[in-house]
């Protein structure tokens, strides 16, 4: 419990470090955002500029200290003020809510595939040291995890959609003869225009599982209990298992949420390859038509949602593995 | 049960460094041995050797000015032309070649800015304890799991277009935790060695004692560190300007993939244009990360204390070190049982987790 509380604690004090940073950046950046942004846009009214000066600073007749709390109370309270460009006058929070399921079900769908995937494939290897499996696999991860996530997309684009024109290259689907609805027409557009940034995402980030993973087992395997089971004659397949495996998958939960930032990072650029209509596309559009009030939402999104799964990672090692808990 | 022993590749720069020699060699001739013992490590180093060359010597290689846009636009690969030309009407290779320069520049600055930070937070959290090192500790564990990216996109926003020297500064100044958290906990496991209790026995100054006692057993760790933090830099950089973050009239890898795509490269029968400078990213992060993972297989036992050179005691070790060492960044320096590496889950999984964005 005790364990529990100071991750919660932890979760708090980074939140607050998240929103400071929303805070203070743009008013310590040079020059004055709300004076930009009424420059481009000059039908905006005295009641969208005080939002934006809360947002952003440059208003002079307040102390800095009661635009912060002015700050706090805004984000508590969910607002973000109205969208300033893509579409004018649109709350922030139904764009966001719009982006967020495209971006939930492609990252979320890709990284729990990727560490299934690779967790199993870098046990096995682990087991089968020094197989063809093995000896090949690391140094091809090691490269591979060099790449950078929109070259891969890139490229994927170039063969499979320009190419062989097997798969479309962009958007999440076909709004120009499909309605979204629950027919199977849609559904399969849908998985369509999915499968390309998926398999972009996988193969990027499924290196680091199998490598974390194979490493844990090498690690495991030379432990006086796994020796111990295979002397009591149990059959390989549950000293693999039930021993090698289940121990060392615990450091690879923790990994697990720790990734995730790594690949909601990488998805973004994906997202604005393949025109995906998700949180990184739409966070890159906002940076792009300087759509300040959104693109704080976002970044707070992600931030939350990030450090949401590190803390439920957190909880979940505590429960399966009481030495954090001890040392925590 | 013969079969069931773990099998353990035992590397031939290991077992000499190890076993058959004086354990107390100079870490750089080590370090250099290495490099030339050790596959990975070879091709690594000469992959970056290749891209310094066309770094400090362009204009020797290009064949022309990456900016003369005095060409056909949209040719196609020609002897003239060995990649074809931008739909600006500019060399391909040669923009290829010039944009070596500014990649390097940033991986080499950013990760050595990173680098310094991590060195001067991981040391000083660690030796001076306390109240400091709950500080250090906590801004470091804040800017490990906060989404750096993202952050660093806002940030770039609000700069409107990033600069190199705007790039180098925040991609150091939030690049370093990675590297700090694992500097304090090394730090942490020689707190209480003897070679420090003498010095501090002798009354030397706390300063002394971290730079000449401790600073020398990091090396290989700070030079793991550097690495990481140069393929984070660069890949990084390479997404910001790609997406047109960076300065669009930057000579860069990104910059030439950033108007790639704005031509519609790939559609309009010009993929090299955006593959090859995609290319040069990759090859340079892998360059960066082959290192890594040779210095890692390498210095990692040489980082321990006294040993019983038992069978089973170097295979082990051999074990740990591969088991360190095939990672993509750097890892774990310690083995699991040492207090020092206590820390909370959050913290086992940043030993444990790749580091790689974008």
């Amino acid at each position: 419990m005790r364990f529990v509380l100071r991750r919660l604690g932890f979760f708090v004090v980074t939140m607050w470090a998240a929103v400071s940073f929303n805070f203070f950046i743009p008013r310590l950046m040079p020059g004055n955002p709300v004076l930009a942004m009424e420059a481009q846009h000059p039908h905006l009214g005295p009641q969208a500029i005080h939002a934006l000066t809360i947002l952003l600073g440059g208003g002079g007749h307040q102390s800095l200290l009661g635009q912060y709390f002015q700050y706090w109370g805004h984000v508590l309270t969910f607002n973000f003020g109205i969208s300033i460009t893509t579409s004018f006058g649109t709350s922030v929070n139904s764009m966001v809510m719009h982006a967020l399921p495209w971006t939930l079900g492609l990252v979320g769908v890709t990284t729990v595939l990727a560490f299934i995937l690779g967790t199993f494939i870098g046990l096995v290897s682990a087991w089968r040291r020094g197989s063809l499996l093995d000896s090949a696999l690391p140094p091809i991860f090691v490269i591979t995890s060099s790449f950078p996530y929109f070259w891969i997309a890139l490229l994927a684009i170039y063969f499979f959609s320009i190419r062989l024109g097997w798969l479309p290259s962009s958007g999440a689907y076909n709004f120009l003869n499909d309605t979204p609805g629950a027919t199977w027409h849609y559904v399969g557009d849908v998985l369509q225009h999915a499968l390309l940034p998926a398999v972009t995402i996988l193969i990027t980030s499924i290196g680091g599982w199998i490598l974390t993973m194979r490493n844990n087992v090498i690690t495991v395997l030379s432990e006086d209990y796994v020796r111990m089971a295979r002397a009591k004659g149990l059959s390989p397949w549950k000293v693999m298992w039930g021993y090698a495996g289940k121990n060392a998958i615990l450091p690879n939960l923790t990994g697990f949420a720790m990734s995730l930032g790594f690949v909601v990072s990488g998805a973004i650029l994906v997202e604005y390859v393949f025109n995906y209509p998700g949180v990184g596309y739409m966070l890159l559009n906002a940076v792009n038509g300087l759509d300040y009030p959104l693109m704080q939402a976002l970044f707070l999104l992600i931030t939350v949602a990030v450090l949401l799964s590190v803390l439920a990672a957190d909880i979940v090692t505590a429960i399966l593995d009481p030495r954090t808990r001890e040392l925590g | 049960m013969p079969t069931s022993q773990p099998v353990v590749l035992l590397d031939e720069a290991l077992l000499d460094d190890d076993v058959a020699s004086e354990p107390r060699r100079r870490p750089g001739r080590k370090l250099w041995s290495a490099v030339r013992q050790n596959r990975k490590a070879t091709v690594g180093a000469l992959l970056l050797l290749f891209f310094v060359v066309l770094a400090v010597f362009p204009s020797q290689i290009a064949p022309y000015s990456p900016t003369a846009n005095s060409f056909a636009p949209s040719l196609a690969p020609s002897g003239a032309h060995w990649l074809g030309t931008t739909a600006q009407g500019q060399d391909i290779y040669s923009q290829l070649i010039w944009g070596a320069r500014l990649s390097l520049i940033i991986a080499f600055a950013a990760g050595g800015l990173a680098t310094v930070i991590a060195v001067i937070v991981g040391v000083s959290a660690a030796y001076l304890g306390g109240f400091t090192d709950g500080i250090l500790s906590l801004v470091t564990d804040v800017l490990l799991v906060i989404p750096v990216f993202p952050l660093i996109i806002v940030i770039a926003a609000y700069l409107r277009s990033a600069g190199t020297t705007d790039m180098i500064i925040v991609l150091g100044a939030l690049g370093w935790s990675y590297g700090a958290r694992q500097l304090r906990v090394q730090v942490l496991s020689l707190r209480n060695r003897d070679f420090l209790e003498a010095a501090r026995v002798r009354g030397e100054r706390s300063l002394y004692i971290i730079m000449a006692e401790i600073m020398p057993t990091l090396t290989s760790l700070i030079v793991a560190t550097f690495l990481g933090s140069a393929v984070y830099a660069v890949l990084t950089a390479a997404g910001l300007q790609f997406v047109g973050l960076g300065d669009p009239n930057a000579q860069s890898w990104g910059t030439m993939l950033y108007w790639a795509q704005n031509s519609e490269a790939l559609g309009a029968g010009q993929p090299l244009w955006a593959i090859m400078p995609g290319v040069c990213v990759a090859l340079l992060g892998a360059a960066f990360a082959l290192l890594n993972y040779a210095f890692d297989e390498i210095s990692n036992p040489a980082l321990r204390p006294a040993r019983t050179l038992g069978k089973r005691a170097v295979a082990k070790a051999a074990g740990q070190a591969e088991m360190s060492g095939n990672g993509t960044g750097p890892r774990r320096r310690q083995p699991a049982t040492a207090g020092a590496a206590a820390g909370s889950a959050a913290g086992a999984a940043h030993a444990e987790g790749g580091h790689v964005p974008a």
